[in-house]
C-alpha cells in the first residue's frame, strides 16, 4: 500500500500551479469600497482621539502634570485635575465589579451547565433583555427604590464592621450619612455590568470541549468537579476577558452616578459615606459652564477617560481572542 | 381449566430508568428541611436573640443558615466531601440566577408602577408637548410628544448613517480579510465598550466647537452614529461569518465577481442576522442618554427639524425631570422611562422575531 502514496509517474516539475487572481475592474472598486469603509472606522477613532488632545491641549498646558494630582476641579481659579474624580470613579468600578462578578459568573454557569434546555434559550434572551434596557432606566430604579431599600443594610454593616477602616462612616447618625455613596453608585453600576460578565463567559463556558467534560465523567468526577476541572480553565481568558470588558463599561458610565452621586473633591476613604464622583459624571454635571477654560478642562478629563477605557478594552480584546483560539477557524 | 393461552400481556417493570440528575424526593425533603429550619431560626433570632432588624438583613441570615443546614442534611444522608460540595454550588449558582431574574424583574415591574400615572393619561401624555405645563400642573397637562419625535428622528438618522457604515466595514472584515483587518477589528472591539459620554464630548469638540454648529439633533445623532458604528460592525461581521464559505466558492466557481458574490449571495443569506443586528443597535441607541445630553440641548417645545434648535429626546426627558423636586414631575420622568422601555422591548421583540432563523442555504 505504500507503493501508492508515491506518484505514479516522476515528473521533476510537478508543484502546484501559482494562483494568481486578477481582480477584475468592478471587484476592485469593490475592495476599495470595503476598505474606505474600514478605513472610516479608524479614522473615527482617530478623529476621537485628535479632537480631544486638540480641545484639551490648553487645558494641559495651563496646569501641567498636577493635572493627574490636583483633587480639586476649579476651572476659573486655574487649580483642576483628575487626582480625586480619577481613583474615585476607580472605587465606583471596582465595587460594581466585586458584586456583578459572582453573580454573574454564577449565573453564567447556570445558565450553560446547569439550566434545563427547555429554559436556557429564555434565560439568554432575558439576560439580553437586560442588556438592552437602557441605563437611565436602571439609574431611575436605583435611586427611587434599591438606594431606599438598601439604606438599613448599609447602616448596619457600617455599625458593626465599622472596624475595618473602610467600611466605617464617620459620624453616621441619620439615613442621609448613608446616601449617594460611592457604594450605591458602584451597586447600581453592577446592574450593567452584570449582563455583560454573563453573555461573555457564558459564551466560552459553552465551549468547553464535550470530550474532556466526558473524560471527567468517566474518572468518576462529580458535576462540579467537571467544572472546576475543565469549563474553568477553558473559559478563564474569557473570564478575565469579560471582567475587563465590564470593569471599561462601570469606567465610563454616566447617568446613574451623575444622578446618584452627591461630589466630593477628595479622595473617597469610607466607601459606605455619602460623596464620590467619576469622570463621567463630571462631565456629564459640569458641561453646561460654558467658559473655553471649562470646556478644555473637561476635554482633557474625557481624554483620560479614553485613554483609560481604550486601554482596558484593547487587553481585554487580545484575552478574550486568544482564550478562543483554539475553537476558532478562519 | 382451558388451556387457552392469554394474550401476553404487556410487561412492566417495575424498576424505573435510573436518571443521574432527576429530582428525587430526598433533595426536595432536604431543600424544603434545610429552608424551613433557617427561616425558623433566622426568626428567632430577630425575634427574641439578637438587636437585628431589617427586612434585607432577615433573607440574607436566613440564606446563610439555609447553606449550612442543607450541606449538614446532605453530609448526613448522601455524605462525602464531594457530594456536599456539589449540591452546594448547585444551590448557589441556581441562587444566583434567581437573583438575576429577580433583579430585572423588580425592576421592570417597579418602573411600570411608578410610571402608571403619567400613562394613564395616555391621550394626552402622548400627544401635547411641555411647553404649556408648568411645574405645577397636573399630569392631566403636557406629555412627552416632543421627546418621542426627537428621540425617532435622532435614532432615525443615526441608523441611516451608521448602518451602510457599519455594513461595509463588516464586509471589509469578513470578505477581504488581511493584516489591515486585524486592527480595524481590534479597534472596533475596543470601540465597542467608548464610554456613552466620550461620544457627546467628541461630538462636542468637533461639531460645535469647531464647526459652529448649534447644539441639535442631528448633532445628537452624529453622537449616536459614534455609538452604534462599532456595534453594528461587531454584530455584522459575525452574522456574515455565519455565512456558508460553500456557498460563496459556489458562487464564486460560477464566475461571479467578488462583489457580485457579495451583493447577491452573501448579504441575502445574511439578511435576516443583519436585521437582528441592526435593530438590536437602534435599542441601543435610542437609550442612550450621555452622549445626547451634552450634543442635543434641551426644549419643552416641538421641534421636528433635527437642523435647527435644541431637540429633546425621551431620556433626555428623563434625566431633565427626574432631578426636579416636584412630585408631578418624577411621575412624568417614570412615565417616559415606561415608554422607553416599552419602545426598547418592541425593537428586542422585533430583533428575536427577525432573527429566528439562522443564515442557510436556500
Amino acid at each position: 500500500m505504500s507503493a501508492s502514496t508515491e506518484p505514479l509517474i516522476e515528473r521533476p516539475d510537478d508543484r502546484p500551479r501559482p494562483i494568481r487572481a486578477a481582480a477584475a475592474g468592478s471587484d476592485r472598486v469593490f475592495r476599495g469600497v470595503l476598505r474606505g469603509g474600514g478605513a472610516a472606522v479608524l479614522a473615527i477613532t482617530g478623529l476621537i482621539a485628535f479632537f480631544l488632545i486638540w480641545r484639551a491641549s490648553s487645558a494641559f498646558r495651563q496646569v501641567g502634570w498636577s493635572f493627574l494630582s490636583t483633587g480639586i476641579w476649579l476651572p476659573d481659579q486655574n487649580r483642576f485635575g483628575v487626582g480625586s474624580v480619577l481613583p474615585n470613579g476607580l472605587f465606583i468600578a471596582l465595587i460594581a465589579l466585586v458584586i456583578a462578578v459572582p453573580i454573574g459568573l454564577m449565573t453564567a454557569l447556570f445558565i450553560s451547565e446547569y439550566a434545563p434546555h427547555r429554559i436556557r434559550s429564555a434565560l439568554v434572551s432575558v439576560v439580553d433583555l437586560m442588556a438592552a434596557i437602557p441605563s437611565i432606566v436602571y439609574a431611575l430604579w436605583g435611586v427611587f427604590f434599591l438606594q431606599p431599600e438598601i439604606l438599613g443594610t448599609v447602616r448596619w454593616v457600617a455599625d458593626h464592621l465599622g472596624f475595618i477602616p473602610f467600611l466605617r462612616v464617620p459620624g453616621g447618625d441619620t439615613p442621609s450619612f448613608f446616601t449617594s455613596s460611592t457604594f450605591m453608585a458602584g451597586l447600581v453600576v453592577s446592574l450593567m455590568v452584570i449582563p455583560i460578565v454573563i453573555s461573555i463567559s457564558r459564551e466560552v463556558f459553552a465551549q468547553a470541549p464535550q470530550g474532556e467534560r466526558e473524560a471527567a465523567y468517566a474518572l468518576g468526577s462529580t458535576k462540579w468537579g467537571m467544572i472546576r476541572t475543565v469549563v474553568l480553565p477553558y473559559g478563564r481568558g474569557g473570564m478575565i476577558g469579560a471582567i475587563m470588558l465590564g470593569f471599561g463599561r462601570a469606567m465610563g458610565e454616566t447617568i446613574a452616578v451623575s444622578l446618584l452621586i452627591s461630589p466630593v473633591w477628595t479622595i473617597v476613604t469610607h466607601v459606605l459615606a455619602t460623596g464620590g464622583m467619576s469622570i463621567p459624571a463630571l462631565i456629564a454635571l459640569r458641561y453646561g459652564e460654558s467658559t473655553p477654560e471649562m470646556i478644555a478642562a473637561l476635554m482633557a478629563a474625557g481624554l483620560v477617560l479614553f485613554a483609560v477605557t481604550l486601554l482596558v478594552n484593547a487587553l481585554a480584546g487580545i484575552i478574550v481572542t486568544r482564550s478562543r483560539s483554539g475553537a476558532q477557524t478562519s | 381449566m382451558t388451556t387457552t393461552l392469554d394474550a401476553p400481556k404487556r410487561v412492566t417493570t417495575t424498576r424505573r430508568r435510573f436518571r443521574p440528575r432527576a429530582v428525587t424526593a430526598d433533595t426536595v425533603c432536604a431543600l424544603l428541611g434545610s429552608a424551613a429550619g433557617a427561616l425558623g431560626l433566622t426568626w428567632l433570632l430577630y425575634e427574641a436573640v439578637l438587636p437585628l432588624s431589617g427586612v434585607l438583613g432577615f433573607w440574607l441570615v436566613a440564606y446563610v443558615l439555609f447553606l449550612g443546614f442543607y450541606a449538614l442534611v446532605t453530609a448526613m444522608t448522601v455524605g462525602g466531601r464531594q457530594a456536599v460540595v456539589d449540591r452546594l454550588v448547585l444551590v448557589l449558582l441556581t441562587s444566583a440566577a434567581l437573583v438575576v431574574l429577580a433583579i430585572i424583574g423588580n425592576q421592570i415591574g417597579y418602573t411600570i408602577y411608578r410610571g402608571w400615572p403619567a400613562l394613564a393619561h395616555l391621550g394626552t401624555f402622548v400627544t401635547q408637548t411641555m411647553a404649556l405645563a408648568g411645574p405645577l400642573d397636573p399630569l392631566t397637562v403636557g406629555g412627552i410628544l416632543h421627546a418621542a419625535v426627537g428621540s425617532l428622528e435622532q435614532m432615525g438618522i443615526a441608523t441611516a448613517i451608521s448602518v451602510p457604515l457599519g455594513v461595509l466595514a463588516a464586509l471589509f472584515l469578513a470578505e477581504v480579510g488581511g493584516p489591515g483587518a486585524r486592527i480595524v477589528r481590534a479597534i472596533v472591539e475596543a470601540m465597542t465598550a467608548l464610554p456613552e459620554i466620550i461620544a457627546g464630548l467628541f461630538i462636542y469638540a468637533m461639531v460645535i466647537l469647531t464647526f459652529g454648529l448649534r447644539q441639535s439633533g442631528f448633532a445628537a445623532a452624529l453622537a449616536l452614529t459614534v455609538m452604534m458604528i462599532p456595534f453594528v460592525t461587531r454584530s455584522a461581521e459575525v452574522m456574515l461569518r455565519l455565512v456558508p464559505g460553500a456557498l460563496r466558492e459556489a458562487s464564486l466557481a460560477l464566475g461571479a465577481s467578488q462583489w457580485r458574490t457579495a451583493w447577491l449571495v452573501v448579504l441575502p443569506t445574511a439578511r435576516s442576522g443583519l436585521t437582528t443586528a441592526v435593530v438590536l443597535a437602534m435599542a441601543r441607541a435610542i437609550g442612550e442618554t450621555a452622549p445626547v445630553l451634552i450634543t442635543a440641548g434641551f426644549t419643552q417645545f416641538l421641534n421636528a427639524n433635527p437642523f435647527d434648535g435644541p431637540q429633546t429626546s425621551l431620556p433626555l426627558y428623563i434625566y431633565s425631570y427626574v432631578r426636579l423636586p416636584q412630585a408631578t414631575e418624577i411621575a412624568r420622568a417614570f412615565g417616559a422611562g415606561l415608554m422607553l422601555m416599552f419602545l426598547v422591548l418592541v425593537l428586542f421583540t422585533l430583533a428575536r422575531v427577525l432573527g429566528g432563523k439562522e443564515p442557510h442555504a436556500k
